[in-house]
């Protein structure tokens, strides 16, 4: 072979392999939240109070917390008193490990299980507005406290299959997760900014729904997108990214109610 | 090809380029530059409409349609002999072309408001400044207008 | 009754301009969607919005179905008294939504 081919196969190897995207995690000092992906104006959106409608869903969530329900005629207040005190921190360590399900729940299936159980009322509908509204309520308790995912043995599996779940390859469009948030955040789709898909607003004011909406709700946006088929909601292969991505947002800051493009 | 045929047809040349597929329902009215002037007529009559006096702020690129944050102002001392009655906003792209009218009296302090509008293109606003004294004064800005990236099924 | 969220200064100078920022939850929806079988879904809007102070009328919006959902207004007006400053929505299907806020003026 001559060296001038041998240096353009050198080349052409070399050019293959830096198109090859290999998977890895964001380096913790690089992660950004969402938010600073977005414009000025969306971002003040967020951090007014009264300019964000996600803050509605948070007052009507407070509301829904007072107000007794069910065969067992109980609020949430009534076992949990002042959310300000009983529910912060509990956002940041959701998805959490359910004993009796033997399971990861998400905040939303929590919310639920208090009300099956506990009120003996019906579950509230995944996006119905009622659950929105105190989950918006609940996550409003852990603005600015780090996201705290306990693993153990137990969760173990869960997380693995919640990582795997991100790195694979799926849909017609045969993207993973990662080729999106981990390799190519920050550069433009459709004229707006890939973020690193940390779900640090959740429940999020999304303009493009006109409310407020669950993690679920994005990720089955997203798996839409890559024309791939969306589970439904509460499936576990969700509540098993959900996990993931919460674990591998560990310790930046929750945002909800967030507002995002 | 007229104007609703290019626009209709590039927005489903995008989705299908970025394999998106999902219906984007484009509505097949929308307000023309006529309608538009006609609506900016019905609030002005006969009298003249002169350029300034308004500021006119949006974000040049918008992250969604749906939700376009939006301040406008007119410099007046706001007294009971001198202040801005109203500003309306109108929009040329839009289904229909009035966005909304303001009504102020000398009380207001300021005749500046901001609101969130609804932006079905890439288009230009247009806010018209009604004084005390009867005149007319406008000022245009554009927007692009972006899609957002992964969205639901139609 | 829907939800409003009011952000009104607590206090303020006699004379002094101070600034209201109001958002009540509507979908504001605008009459061009289509459901998911195609019909048309009715036009609901939020059309009106009033401030008063102290009963007198001091800012006034006339919405259009281009108002983004859940309308926010932020508007001035010069603190002349301590009292009330009451906010008034109404719209198509009946709508109607009140908030208000006190105000201590010096």
């Amino acid at each position: 072979m001559s060296g001038s081919f041998v240096r353009l196969l050198a080349a052409t190897a070399l050019t293959l392999l830096a198109g090859t995207a290999f998977p890895g995690e964001i380096p913790q000092a690089e992660r950004r939240s969402g938010y600073d992906f977005m414009s000025r104006e969306t971002r003040a959106m967020q951090d007014d109070e009264t300019a964000n409608p996600g803050m509605l869903g948070v007052l009507e969530g407070g509301t829904l917390w007072a107000r007794k329900t069910g065969a067992a005629g109980r609020a949430c207040a009534d076992c949990h008193g002042d959310a300000r005190a009983s529910m912060k921190g509990v956002a940041a360590r959701y998805p959490a490990f359910d004993a009796t399900s033997k399971r990861p729940v998400n905040l939303e299936q929590r919310i639920n299980v208090c009300r099956t159980e506990r009120q003996q009322a019906p579950a509230l509908a995944y996006e119905s507005r009622e659950l929105l509204a105190l989950t918006a309520f609940v996550a409003r308790q852990s603005r600015g406290l780090p996201i705290d995912i306990a693993v153990d043995a137990r969760v173990q599996p869960f997380l693995d299959n919640g990582r795997a779940a991100f790195y694979r390859r799926q849909g017609q469009l045969n993207l993973a997760c990662s080729q999106c948030h981990d390799d190519n955040w920050g550069k433009r789709l459709a004229g707006n900014a890939i973020p690193q898909a940390h779900p640090t607003g959740y429940p999020v004011y999304r303009l493009e729904w006109q409310s407020l909406g669950s993690l679920q709700r994005r990720l089955r946006n997203c798996l839409v997108g890559i024309r791939a088929e969306p589970y439904e909601y509460g499936a576990p292969e969700l509540v098993e990214l959900e996990l993931f991505l919460m674990w591998r947002a560990r310790g930046m800051a929750i945002e909800a109610p967030g507002v995002r493009p | 090809m007229d104007r609703e045929t290019t626009r209709r047809t590039f927005l489903q040349a995008a989705a299908a380029g970025l394999g998106l597929g999902a219906v984007i329902t484009v509505t097949p009215a929308h307000a023309t530059p006529e309608a538009t002037q006609g609506a900016i007529r019905k609030v002005v009559g006969s009298s003249r409409v002169s350029k300034g006096r308004v500021k006119l702020e949006l974000p040049p690129l918008s992250e969604n349609g749906n939700t376009v944050p939006l301040t406008v102002s007119v410099e007046s001392p706001m007294t009971p002999a001198d202040h801005v009655r109203a500003i309306h906003v109108f929009t040329e792209l839009n289904p229909q072309p009035d966005v909304v009218s303001f009504r102020f009296g000398p009380r207001a302090g300021l005749a500046r408001v901001s609101t969130r509008i609804r932006l079905a293109n890439t288009q230009t606003v247009t806010a018209i400044g009604e004084l005390s004294d009867g005149s007319f004064w406008s000022a245009s800005a554009a927007v692009v207008v972006t899609l957002a990236a992964c969205l639901e099924d139609a | 009754m829907a939800n409003a969220l009011v952000n009104v200064p607590p206090r303020a100078r006699r004379g002094e301009v101070i600034e209201i920022k109001t958002l009540i939850s509507h979908p504001m929806e605008t009459g061009y969607r289509r459901s998911q079988l195609g019909t048309p879904i009715p036009r609901d809007i939020v059309r009106l919005f009033v401030c008063t102070y102290n009963g007198t009328e001091v800012f006034r919006a006339e919405l259009h179905p281009a108002i983004a959902a859940n309308p926010f207004f932020v508007f001035s007006t010069v603190a002349t008294e301590s009292g009330t400053l009451a906010f008034q929505w109404t719209g198509d299907n009946g709508f109607s939504a009140t908030e208000s806020a006190a105000i201590t003026v010096d």
